[in-house]
């Protein structure tokens, strides 16, 4: 995982010092250039919240397509579940009507990932973040860490599954583009490598500086997400979360994580000293009891 | 009765297992008040785990997809590690600073440490949606180097391991092997310095797991010291434990307690009282310097800000007051309530880090059911049947001498 959060940060261009510690170790020139995360945009102002990326969503993960009457609806909130990774919500803004989709955002250094203990949750070369069922034990440490709530639990289940986003990580290693952006009739979904979808939200934006705020969500939240979004109007009024790190989130746990090699190798050592220098002289040379 | 097994003890090896089987029979009636109460408890705990494992964890639990984590893991696991504290704290005293004045408390201390320990690891597998899996973590084949559970997970099993060392000796002592006493006495200094540098990493790691989830902890309990605060707060939570458990064992085994043993706990739960109200003063003192720090004191006028102000005045600076109280007037009976209050305020912290102040925006709010109170209050019934059934026929509250005298007269 460290390899692509280099490569990912390079490609971005704000590769800084306070990585190259840990990330920098063993990464060849070659290997850095060979890949980059792939990405997806969402362009709110084109959504028109037809629901053709759930259904097509449901059926690439054999899930349950949803219900007669489970429509977008200004006046309710739709919310993911553990067999629904993907959801289209209407959001009456100033702009009027808005279609925003929610789904796993991707991060470059994900949180679930670095939360994970047995590495269940993995951050792919390719850009997904991808759960893998025989390795998760199911302490849910993914659902209190991801910034964006996405992991879902199946709570009413005896062998209970994640149920989140893979960007169709199995449609992507067979060469085809994630069935969400596939069947979008709107073509309010882009697919391709982040620096181009990226380069495409900004142009957009640039082009049509009306009808977009100046802000392309997951370029930088939560340290920057495979997941980009353009919108009309700005993104806390659709409910986006906006009090969000910039930094990556597994950067909160990084002094905490350094700290314990030292602890491990200085406590034993302060403790044997302590030990020596409070130990009473007519002890010395006597069994510790 | 106890004049045979004694005879057994003295004479090794043929007899011993006649000796560990006759241990098993109840030494007391078992028509106590206790028992009446918690031997249905626990059976009824036992159709909800079955239930449980049937249907999953909606059948019984009431967490949510936004706060995935409950009573079992916020009770359980991490108010109840804290509270097992005391045992590297008292072993540190003991063996590393060398206060042989706190020597009695370490046999009872380790015990419950160990205990409290196994059955939260208990509680965790409960909680847990894939336990079988619980192995992937240990055996190697997917390692999560990065996560900060990976690390507590290990080092509360190691630490599990390092108990069990420091407290063989006495089992090696109730066995009447001498020789296996000795051999494993040699382990415990080992075993201490690993277990007070495994608890330092553990209780602060603890503390650590919610760094990620910066925003969804209200700001008041969210803080980057929150491993440095939950590390200085284990250690009064730990030892308000010693003295509280002190003066119910006080009461329950008074018949192992002599008048000489009242008046030498006394001096211990006084410098132990010290211990409380220094450490208590640091984390309080933290706390303030973390709320100028991050501009939270804003939230205290609101209804959250009223809930933070109860647990930091109510069960942090009064109880750190009656310690200090306690001390100087010399009555046992306010460092009690002293100990007490500050369990409370223990329970109440680290509830609101992992529960009540986790995504506290979100409605409805998580509220456990009876059936997990259940389960949370069963898992301490039997750690409690364990630990008395250790404390009546081991020498920990006592010295085997006292317990062969006692025979004798």
């Amino acid at each position: 995982m460290s390899i692509n959060r280099r490569e990912f940060l390079k490609t971005m261009g704000i590769a800084g010092a306070s990585l190259s510690g840990v990330t920098a170790l063993g990464a060849s020139k070659s290997e850095l250039e060979s890949s980059e995360f792939y990405s997806i945009l969402h362009d709110i102002t084109l959504c028109e919240g037809c629901q053709e990326c759930e259904f097509a969503c449901a059926k690439a993960n054999n899930l349950p397509a949803p219900a007669d009457g489970d429509y977008p609806d200004s006046s309710k909130k739709r919310v993911l579940k553990p067999n629904q990774y993907s959801v289209i919500n209407a959001v009456e803004s100033t702009a009027g009507e808005v279609y925003t989709k929610q789904q796993c955002m991707h991060c470059a250094q994900p949180a679930c990932a670095s939360a994970c203990l047995t590495q269940a949750m993995h951050k792919t070369a390719e850009g997904p973040v991808t759960w893998t069922e025989g390795k998760c034990m199911g302490c849910r440490y993914c659902m209190i860490s991801c910034p964006f709530d996405i992991p879902k639990f199946e709570f009413d289940d005896n062998n209970p599954k994640i149920g989140k986003c893979q960007m169709c990580f199995s449609r992507l290693q067979a060469g085809q583009v994630p069935a969400c952006v596939e069947n979008c009739p709107a073509g309010a979904l882009s697919f391709g490598k982040r620096s181009a979808i990226l380069r495409e939200a900004h142009q957009r934006i640039l082009d049509d500086p009306d009808g977009y705020v100046d802000h392309v969500y997951g370029e930088f939240e939560a340290g920057g997400t495979s997941w980009l979004n353009i919108s009309p109007v700005p993104f806390d009024e659709l409910g986006f979360k906006t009090n969000l790190e910039t930094k990556p989130y597994p950067e909160l746990t990084k002094g905490f994580l350094y700290s314990v090699p030292s602890v491990f190798i200085l406590w034993p050592a302060l403790l044997m000293g302590l030990r020596e220098a409070t130990r009473r002289d007519d002890k010395v040379g006597e069994n510790h009891e | 009765m106890s004049e045979s097994i004694l005879s057994e003890v003295l004479t090794p090896k043929a007899s011993r297992w006649k000796f560990v089987l006759s241990e098993f029979k109840p030494k007391a009636s078992l028509w106590t008040m206790f028992n009446l109460i918690s031997v249905p408890t626990v059976l009824v705990a036992a159709v909800i785990i079955v239930i449980r494992f049937i249907y999953g964890l909606s059948a019984v639990s009431n967490v949510t997809q936004t706060v995935p984590w409950g009573l079992w893991k916020g009770f359980n696991v991490v108010t109840g590690v804290a509270f097992a504290g005391g045992a590297y704290v008292l072993t540190f005293m003991v063996y590393i600073l060398g206060l042989e004045k706190y020597k009695p408390l370490v046999r009872v201390t380790v015990l419950n440490g160990f205990l409290a320990y196994t059955f939260y690891a208990f509680a965790l597998i409960l909680d847990l949606g894939k336990p079988w899996n619980i192995i992937n973590p240990i055996i190697g084949n997917s390692f999560g180097t990065s996560s900060i559970l990976f690390l507590v997970a290990w080092h509360f099993m190691l630490y599990i391991v390092a108990q069990l060392i420091e407290f063989s000796p006495t089992v090696a002592e109730w066995l009447g092997s001498e020789r296996a006493r000795r051999n494993l006495k040699r382990l415990t200094l080992g075993a201490v310095v690993f277990g007070i540098t495994l608890s330092t990493l553990h209780q602060s790691g603890l503390g650590a797991l919610f760094l990620m989830a910066k925003g969804k902890i209200h700001p008041l309990w969210y803080s980057e010291f929150i491993p440095t605060l939950f590390f200085i707060s284990s250690i009064f939570a730990g030892l308000s434990m010693v003295i509280f458990q002190g003066s119910i064992l006080q009461r329950v085994f008074a018949y192992q307690m002599d008048a000489h043993s009242d008046e030498h706990h006394n001096i211990m739960i006084r410098g132990l009282s010290r211990v409380c109200a220094i450490a208590m003063f640091a984390y309080f003192f933290l706390k303030i310097i973390d709320m100028v720090h991050n501009h939270t004191l804003g939230y205290l006028t609101t209804t959250m800000g009223a809930w933070y102000l109860v647990e930091m005045i109510g069960f942090v600076l009064i109880p750190m007051i009656l310690f200090v109280y306690g001390v100087r007037m010399g009555t046992p009976q306010l460092i009690k309530l002293a100990a007490l209050m500050t369990l409370i305020g223990i329970i109440l912290n680290r509830m609101n880090v992992s529960v009540i102040a986790y995504r506290w925006d979100e409605i409805p709010r998580y509220i456990p059911t009876w059936m997990e109170w259940v389960v949370t209050v069963s898992i301490i019934f039997v750690q409690i049947w364990i630990f008395r059934w250790v404390i009546h026929r081991m020498p920990v509250l006592r010295t085997m001498e006292t317990m062969t005298a006692r025979v004798k007269d």
